[in-house]
């Protein structure tokens, strides 16, 4: 493999690092230059990530194999131990492929007008794109956490984007929450570095089997401390009231990009609690899984009586995270390399339809005089900023509209509820078929798991049917919504490869699969990054 | 000296978190400040308590955590402050813009109903 391809795996980090600064430098009155340069640059990240994919996934520049590649890259060639890493394996390689291919749709809808409401847009955009492609590249706890943070502030940013009292009102519960869950996040990683001496994921992995009796108690509780730092994230039932009131309060284009924080806790529970507390980890081996499972089924619980109970259909895309987050969470909480896999399928599919649903709502609601609540707090808030200042609107009014947008919200309502033919319900099936075919009888769990998806489908099948009747079919005295091509492409191609997913399952579901396989199996991932050597004679003990 | 790092730890985490419970966004802000101290003294402990115990290697002398104190917390509770330094003062100004948009401080935008 060539020198070049090793430093790809920091180009996710790079580009947008980059990008955002130049575009802090240009003044805010050059649109076009900053929109050209946003959108080249979220362009050249959903190439980098399409190429990183193919790399990790052994296609393109190593040996093909079914236990693919995990690439390190050591910042400042420092030995791995002693220096930070990044690490691209096919988990993340998906997520940094997920997170560009959201920014460029979303980056593509606020073109239209959303880039135009308040100051800096573009470069808190870029800042926001580099802190989740950092942490889902980072191969290091403390490098997580300041990515974490990179990720956060920026999202800060865009959720009070547009300024306005509702959006102020949420953000300050938004950002004291997770100014809390951060704090939580540095107790639980010093806890784990003062007792196993080391941040590096990989190499605390191979520590943990041989801790002392007397410190795993103490190295597991700073685990579950860092969990909750992650649940909080992720919207787990006591701890995700906070997510639908954000979600619903932020401006459109950045709700699209922020849904997939919530994706991000999950991604951190998913690596660090396989790698941890996996088959190798002696006493520890499957540590907090139940709390998981049970978290997941409450918070399914919960989000599906929040889906039924909301009016507002912002509300209601943010309740619906809070459904897959559940689902997702009882399914990494069975602890089986199967579900795990159709848990990433659920996971990249009802990323990219809650991002699309976001989008939708705001072309939905602008053509309904009753629905103008959430338009009238907008309204409010920008005084005279919404209407387009000088350029006027860019292209014209699409015809067929109703049209494209029922079919869209049709999709969406099949992607969120589960339903065959779309992702949603390949998803669900892939989860409960091993849960099936397991021999002997099934435990209560797993009952409950399956219970649990099937009456959250029912339940936003209801929600999302009463929201589409009031929509498209119960106000014909309503105009035509306005809406521009740059507004529904965005839309089209988060639902187009929706259904790329569907016809070409057998391809997305093998890749799935190996990714849980790696996950579970985490042996490679530690390989690679620890030398062999301190591998097999561990050191044990720790800090003094 | 454990004992008062240990207690100092656990007034400021103890002051914070009832700070933190209350209703004005001026408490809840510094209830955030003495909970990030707390924090930072936390991370600073964990590489153990030692004085006079550099943390930088000398030329000739080997190195040894027996002789010198743990750099990693060192280096970790000074990005912490500095992250929470930056954050805590993002959250002021969120304060101050909740406050003028509101007209109170109360966090969630208007007083109780009594």
């Amino acid at each position: 493999m060539s020198d070049w391809m090793d430093h790809l795996t920091i180009a996710p980090i790079v580009v947008p690092l980059l990008a955002g600064t130049l575009l802090l430098l240009i003044d805010d009155r050059r649109r076009t230059l900053k929109a050209t340069l946003a959108v080249g640059s979220a362009l050249a990240m959903v190439a980098l990530a399409v190429l990183l994919l193919l790399m990790a996934d052994g296609t393109v520049g190593g040996e093909a194999g079914n236990a693919g590649v995990v690439r390190i890259y050591r910042l400042g060639d420092w030995p791995s131990l002693f220096g930070i890493v990044l690490v691209l394996d096919r988990l993340a390689a998906l997520m940094v492929l997920l997170t560009s291919v959201l920014g460029l749709a979303a980056l593509v809808f606020s073109l239209a007008h959303w880039q135009r409401v308040g100051p800096f847009f573009h470069s808190l955009f870029q800042f926001q794109l580099m802190g989740l492609n950092g942490a889902f590249l980072t191969g290091d706890l403390f490098n997580l956490f300041v990515f974490f943070e990179v990720m956060l502030a920026a999202s800060y940013g865009l959720a009070l984007y547009g300024s306005g009292i509702a959006r102020v009102r949420a953000g300050l519960h938004y950002v004291a929450i997770n100014l809390v869950a951060s704090l939580l996040f540095l107790i639980g990683v010093s806890m784990i570095y003062g007792l196993a001496g080391t941040l590096n994921m990989a190499d605390l992995a191979t520590r943990i089997a041989g801790l002392r009796p007397e410190d795993r108690a103490l190295v597991e509780a700073g685990a579950a401390i860092l969990g909750v730092a992650f649940l909080v994230k992720a919207g787990m039932w006591p701890l995700g009231f906070w997510l639908p009131t954000t979600y619903a309060a932020a401006g459109t284009a950045s709700a699209a990009i922020i849904s997939i924080l919530s994706k991000v806790g999950i991604y951190a529970v998913l690596r660090l609690w396989l790698l941890l507390f996996g088959e190798g980890a002696g006493d520890s081996a499957g540590f907090g899984g139940t709390w998981l499972l049970i978290g997941g089924l409450l918070t399914i619980a919960f989000g599906s009586m929040a889906v039924l109970a909301t009016q507002n259909m912002a509300r209601l895309a943010g309740a619906s995270i809070l459904v897959s987050s559940g689902t997702l969470l009882a399914a990494i909480g069975v602890g089986q390399v199967e579900v795990t896999g159709g848990a990433l399928f659920y996971l990249t599919g009802s990323v990219l339809a809650v991002s699309a649903f976001f989008l939708l709502i705001e072309l939905v609601e602008r053509g309904r005089e009753v629905g103008a609540d959430v338009l009238a707090v907008t309204r409010e808030a920008f005084g005279e900023a919404e209407e387009p200042t000088d350029d006027g609107e860019i292209g014209t009014p699409i015809p067929a509209t109703m049209a494209i947008l029922g079919i869209s919200f049709l999709a969406c309502a099949l992607l969120l509820a589960g339903l065959p033919p779309l992702p949603g319900f390949l998803a669900k099936f892939a989860m409960l078929a091993p849960l099936l075919n397991a021999s002997g009888a099934m435990p209560a769990t797993s009952w409950a798991l399956f219970a649990a998806l099937i009456l959250s489908g029912l339940a936003t099948v209801v929600a999302m049917t009463r929201a589409g009747i009031d929509v498209f079919w119960a106000s014909p005295g309503s105009e035509v919504p306005r809406v521009q091509v740059t507004e529904i492409v965005p839309i089209g191609l988060l639902l187009g490869l929706c259904v790329v997913m569907t016809i070409e399952a057998g391809t997305v579901m093998r890749f799935m699969e190996a990714t849980a396989q790696s996950l579970h199996g985490a042996q490679e991932y530690v390989r690679s990054v620890v030398p062999p050597s301190k591998a097999s004679g561990m050191t044990g003990g720790g800090a003094p | 000296m454990e004992i008062i790092v240990a207690l100092g730890i656990g007034v400021l985490t103890g002051s914070g978190v009832w700070l933190l419970l209350r209703p004005r966004t001026f408490q809840v802000i510094i209830g955030l400040s003495l909970l990030s101290y707390a924090v930072n003294l936390f991370i600073f402990s964990t590489g153990g308590l030692r004085t006079a115990a550099a943390p930088v290697l000398e030329r000739g002398v080997p190195g040894d955590l027996a002789v010198q104190a743990d750099p990693v917390p060192q280096a970790l509770v000074l990005t912490a402050i500095v992250i929470g330094f930056a954050t805590t003062a993002l959250f002021l100004v969120l304060l101050l813009a909740a406050r003028g948009l509101t007209g109170t401080d109360h966090v969630d935008g208007k007083e109780q109903q009594r």
